[in-house]
């Protein structure tokens, strides 16, 4: 427990307007910590989601993140290169929509090649193999490879877009209700694969999901935000089996059984 | 530390919010401690507060005061003020726990939810699954059954993988509810030695056990819970 935390987040605001997207969100994240982030929808997930990931600029606040070389960057004032580089190597973005995450008219090898080829491996045959192996993991069958992902099931484009962000070996994944939009038992495939992904990998997660059946089965602590603020978070078993605030109690209540 | 766990001064209460802010007192001035070596067990009615003490040691629900001083590694931690970094830990290394029922993650087989908290403290899966073998062969879990999922499992069954599962490490602190409730009277037997065996090896046990003969046999110590109600004037 010698660690330190991967990110460091302080105070993190975004409005839109004079309406609230986030406010006051301060936590730190571990090596290895899977994070959930739920709430109804509008409550501020995502947009809090986007402000860490960069993908959105926060008003106030800031966002530290610890480098390979063991220092802490503020993301907000790192140069753009150096992020985008960060963003396609050493994090990984899991979109709700497979679409929005993966090229659709390149080959299912190739989607996952390019992000190989951003963290500058040039030899097609290592590309092809590594690629190969990425696909076998995610349980997509080596003569899929040259298809687009056009042709693929839903779940199936899921599991590659999760090839994809994994391929590079990142130590932080964002993932916005990754499971959403499939059939149940799509679903519980999907979870399984994800569950053992994070665990042998030691990823670090933070999810968004208005699924409380997934936040108990993926992470170990969770947030509860509503109107754009967290409030209530700690161990996710915790808060599920013994919620203090009363939106956290009608979300609890409003599902059959987690 | 011959003392792995104190509980101090601890409260519990429920705040209903969806039932108008009902307050629910449950148990309050919690003292006791248990020592290596020693099974403690929690006796008392029904809705005493019983199953609500263990949770409150495994982290799983809050306290509204108190200490929970628990040896873990060369420190002393209070769970009750712990970060869920921390308990996570806790959970890992010091305090086991059979809940009254079995959680079932879809997908897992038996054998290894068995085998995963032993992988989690870094044996090698195979071995880890060798052992989780060995404890269901133990408890007369049939064979067929070790490669499937606990979904449709008996009660008894999934008990036994409960069982197996929270038996399987060397944690110095095991919390035990209701672990013999729904076997039959050959499986009963087996776990009373198993947990005569975790005695021995000098694991601090924390248990409840409705089943009096059972009590009567693996108790060092009984704690009437109802001495800790909170609803004494009700
Ligand atoms: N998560 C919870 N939310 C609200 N009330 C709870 C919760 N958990 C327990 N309680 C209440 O706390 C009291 C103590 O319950 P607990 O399960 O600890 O009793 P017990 O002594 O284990 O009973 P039994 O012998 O029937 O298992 C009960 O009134 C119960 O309804
Ligand atoms: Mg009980």
């Amino acid at each position: 427990m010698s660690e330190q935390p991967l990110l460091k987040v302080h105070e993190l605001s975004k409005f839109y307007g004079a309406r609230i997207g986030c406010r006051d969100v301060s936590f730190d994240l571990w090596p290895g910590e899977v994070l959930a982030i739920v709430g109804e929808s509008g409550s501020g997930k995502t947009t809090l989601l986007n402000c860490l990931s960069t993908r959105l600029t926060a008003d106030v606040g800031s966002v530290e993140y610890l480098m390979r070389d063991g220092q802490y960057r503020n993301l907000a004032t790192m140069p753009e290169a150096e992020r985008r580089f960060l963003m396609r190597t050493d994090w990984g973005f899991v979109h709700q929509n497979p679409a929005d995450g993966l090229r659709m008219t390149v080959s299912a090898g190739a989607n996952v090649g390019e992000r190989l080829m951003a963290v500058g491996e040039r030899h097609y045959g290592r590309i092809r193999e590594t690629a190969g192996d990425w696909l076998g993991r995610v349980e997509i069958g080596l003569d899929r490879m040259d298809d687009q992902p056009r042709a693929f099931s839903g779940g199936m484009r899921q599991r590659l877009q999760i090839a994809r962000n994994l391929v590079t070996s990142p130590r932080l994944v964002f993932m916005d209700e990754p499971t959403g939009g499939l059939d149940v038992s799509v679903q519980a495939r999907l979870l399984d694969l994800i569950r053992g992904l994070v665990q042998d990998l030691g990823l670090a997660v933070i999810v968004v999901t208005h699924d409380l059946a997934v936040a108990r089965l993926l992470s170990h602590r969770m947030m509860v935000m509503k109107n754009g603020l967290v409030i209530e978070q700690g161990l996710t078993d915790r808060v599920l089996d013994d919620p203090r605030e009363p939106y956290t109690q009608l979300l609890v209540s409003s599902i059959l059984q987690v | 530390m011959a003392t792995p766990l104190v509980v101090s001064e601890v409260a519990k209460s429920f705040t209903m919010h969806l039932r108008g802010g009902t307050l629910l007192p449950v148990i309050q001035d919690v003292n006791f401690s248990v020592k290596a070596g020693e099974c403690v067990v929690l006796g008392g009615p029904s809705g005493a507060g019983k199953s609500s003490i263990l949770k409150m040691l495994f982290g799983n629900y809050g306290v509204d005061c108190g200490q929970i001083l628990v040896k873990h590694e060369d420190r002393v931690i209070d769970l009750a003020s712990a970060d869920p970094r921390t308990v996570i830990d806790v959970r890992r290394k010091t305090i086991g726990y059979v809940s009254q029922f079995l959680r079932v993650v879809p997908r897992v087989s038996a054998v290894d939810i068995v085998a995963e908290p032993l992988a989690a403290r870094g044996t090698p899966i195979e071995a880890a699954r060798a052992r989780a073998e060995e404890l269901l062969s133990a408890l007369n879990l049939p064979r067929e059954l070790w490669s499937l999922p606990p979904a449709t499992f008996s009660g008894g069954e999934q008990q036994r993988v409960n069982i197996a599962r929270g038996f399987i490490t060397d944690h110095p602190i095991l919390l035990l509810d209701e672990p013999t409730a729904s076997l039959d009277a050959k499986n009963r037997e087996v776990v009373i030695a198993m947990i005569e065996e975790k005695k021995q090896a000098g694991v601090a046990l924390l248990g409840i056990f409705h089943d009096e003969d059972v009590r009567e046999r693996v108790a060092d110590r009984i704690i009437d819970v109802s001495g800790f109600s909170a609803r004494k004037a009700a």
